[in-house]
């Protein structure tokens, strides 16, 4: 069975959320913004006013950064979008997502079923995780313009806002539901059941590590 | 003597082909693993990748969005000499990374560990990484670019010849899987795997195992060849596909690179080249020529001599 295939805003209405199953494909249009740990330090740690009106302008958060330019008579050049893992992240999304007040977070990996019940289902925010996760052309090919740039001299080109317009951009995949459900772990679970046979016969190591862990159902994420 | 303009300017065209155009064996590879794969999501993971490859062709693209740490092996010939000398190849291949950095565009990735500067422009201490190597006979150089992607994928273990195989299939099923999960390590990858060696050159090794050996080469050892298709094998059985999602498309190819070690140790290195395996080779002759290919062909019989000498081709009377 091939998953479903959506079409979504950037600044989805609740009921559009709603709908979304774990595994639906999306594909978004409207305006999203780029921000990962630097724009994060900067908006939260160092309160510098964020340099857009959030979330009336954009309620998608991208945890990318492009491979793009800034040309020199200060058009962007966009090649490929990919996302970057947002696990790493969960320091500040709590905060931010009360700020801001995205109901879309994009990236990588997605984040554990006790980050989304914690912090994404009381602000009506799900999780997308774009696919492969290799598909930058795709996703490149999805920015319909790049709006503008900001903080790129003080965070630098990976680490700046980047405000992208989307025209069927995607494929993303619902990782995260608005009850807070966990793509990953249902699959993880259903995974694990296979591991103990897999492990038959091998030998666990001589010498052990700290901090090791033989349940091979752990997550390692958080 | 090898025009060293020449040298810079085929370097940045190999960053533009390793950024775009997925390698042919790699992709034969994954079109096989697209064939037999039945999880409803790794399945549509796949062919959404195989369309991403053709598409960042035809826009000319980067295919990631995050076009890794780019780094240069190079080879040469022993009659080989470069115009401009050691210092002047260096500065060529630093310059063609920053040129192509901006040029394609190419994520300016490579920052300081501690200040965080960003050069824009993937140059800085130590980036990009060159290293050599060198045949017996010849009068050619070797540039090639292997734009690794990647956090996750990577580990390092010191194992005991009492560990034996067994010991070492425990280690590659933990590398996979504690990595595969979520996905974080792009697999379906090609995984390559370290033996021997000092901690560092374990990693080197499996590094350039992973990223300098092409789906479907084998080992010249018959026994070191087995071992990796078993090793394949396992890691298709693990029940895990592309993105951690149920499936059985993990490991495209598995390559073992062997050095020699302390006798009271086996240290293991485990590296993942990910969906977006990239790398591009050229050979430049003192003609001007240029051939370009894909397949770096760096394991030589003489990249993995064991004996003391090495009889030197006959030179070819003048
Ligand atoms: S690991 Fe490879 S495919 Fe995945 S995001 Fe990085 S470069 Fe792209």
């Amino acid at each position: 069975m091939s998953p479903r295939e959506i079409r979504l805003s950037t600044t989805p209405s609740p009921e559009a959320l709603a709908e979304l199953q774990l595994g639906d494909i999306v594909y978004l249009d409207g305006l999203m913004y780029t921000a990962r740990e630097g724009v994060y330090k900067r908006a939260l740690e160092d309160k510098a006013n964020i340099p857009m009106e959030l979330p009336a302008e954009s309620a998608t958060n991208f945890h990318c950064s492009p491979a793009a330019r800034i040309n020199a008579d200060g058009t962007f050049t966009m090649g490929a979008v990919t996302a970057t893992a947002s696990f790493r992240f969960a320091k500040w999304l709590p905060e931010w997502l009360e700020k801001s007040g995205a109901k879309l977070v994009i990236g990588k990996g997605g984040m554990s079923s006790k980050d989304y019940k914690a912090y994404f289902v009381p602000n009506g925010a799900i999780y997308l995780s774009t696919v492969g996760y290799g598909t930058g052309a795709l996703l490149g090919r999805g920015v319909e313009s790049v709006e503008a740039v900001h903080w790129n001299e003080e965070l630098g080109l990976a680490q700046a806002m980047w405000v992208i317009k989307c025209n069927r951009m995607g494929p993303f995949i619902v990782a995260s539901d608005i009850e807070g459900r966990c793509l990953f772990e249902r699959e993880n679970e259903r995974i694990s059941q296979n591991l103990e046979r897999i492990y038959e016969g091998t030998r666990p190591a001589t010498l052990k590590r700290f901090g090791e862990t033989d349940d091979k159902s752990d997550e390692l994420i958080g | 003597m090898i025009s060293i303009d020449l040298i810079q300017k085929t370097a940045e065209i190999l960053m533009d082909k390793a950024a775009i155009e997925i390698p042919d064996d790699y992709l034969t590879g994954l079109k096989a693993a697209s064939a037999v794969e039945d999880g409803d999501l790794s399945s549509f993971v796949l062919k959404a990748m195989l369309e991403n490859y053709e598409v960042a062709k035809q826009d000319r693209r980067a295919m990631c969005g995050d076009t890794g740490t780019p780094r240069w092996y190079i080879k040469m010939g022993n009659e080989t000499q470069v115009e401009g000398g050691p210092i002047a190849l260096e500065a060529a291949l630093r310059r063609a990374t920053a040129n192509a950095t901006n040029g394609v565009p190419l994520r300016p990735n490579r920052v300081h560990p501690l200040w965080r500067t960003d050069h824009d422009n993937n140059v800085g201490i130590g980036a990009p990484e060159i290293e050599y190597g060198y045949e017996p006979g010849g009068e050619w150089i070797d540039l090639i670019t292997v734009h690794k992607g990647g956090l996750f994928g990577t580990d390092y273990r010191m194992l005991f010849p009492s560990d034996g195989i067994q010991g070492i299939k425990r280690f590659y099923l933990d590398s996979l899987i504690s990595f595969g999960k979520r996905g974080l390590a792009c697999q379906p990858a090609i995984i390559g795997i370290g033996l021997g060696g000092c901690k560092d050159t374990c990693m080197v090794l499996g590094k350039r195992a992973a990223c300098l050996r092409t789906v479907g080469d084998r080992n010249s050892d018959p026994r070191i060849a087995e071992l990796e298709l078993e090793l394949k094998e396992l890691g298709n059985s693990i029940g895990m596909g592309a993105m951690g999602f149920v499936g059985k498309s993990m490991v495209i190819d598995a390559h073992i690179e062997v050095g020699y070690c302390h006798t009271g140790g086996m240290q293991m290195s485990v590296h993942a080249f990910c969906l977006s395996s990239r790398r591009a080779v050229a050979r430049v002759f003192p003609d001007g020529r240029v051939e370009y290919r894909t397949d770096p062909d760096w394991f030589t019989d003489y990249q993995r001599r064991e004996t003391v000498e090495w009889e030197l081709p006959a030179v070819a009377a003048e």
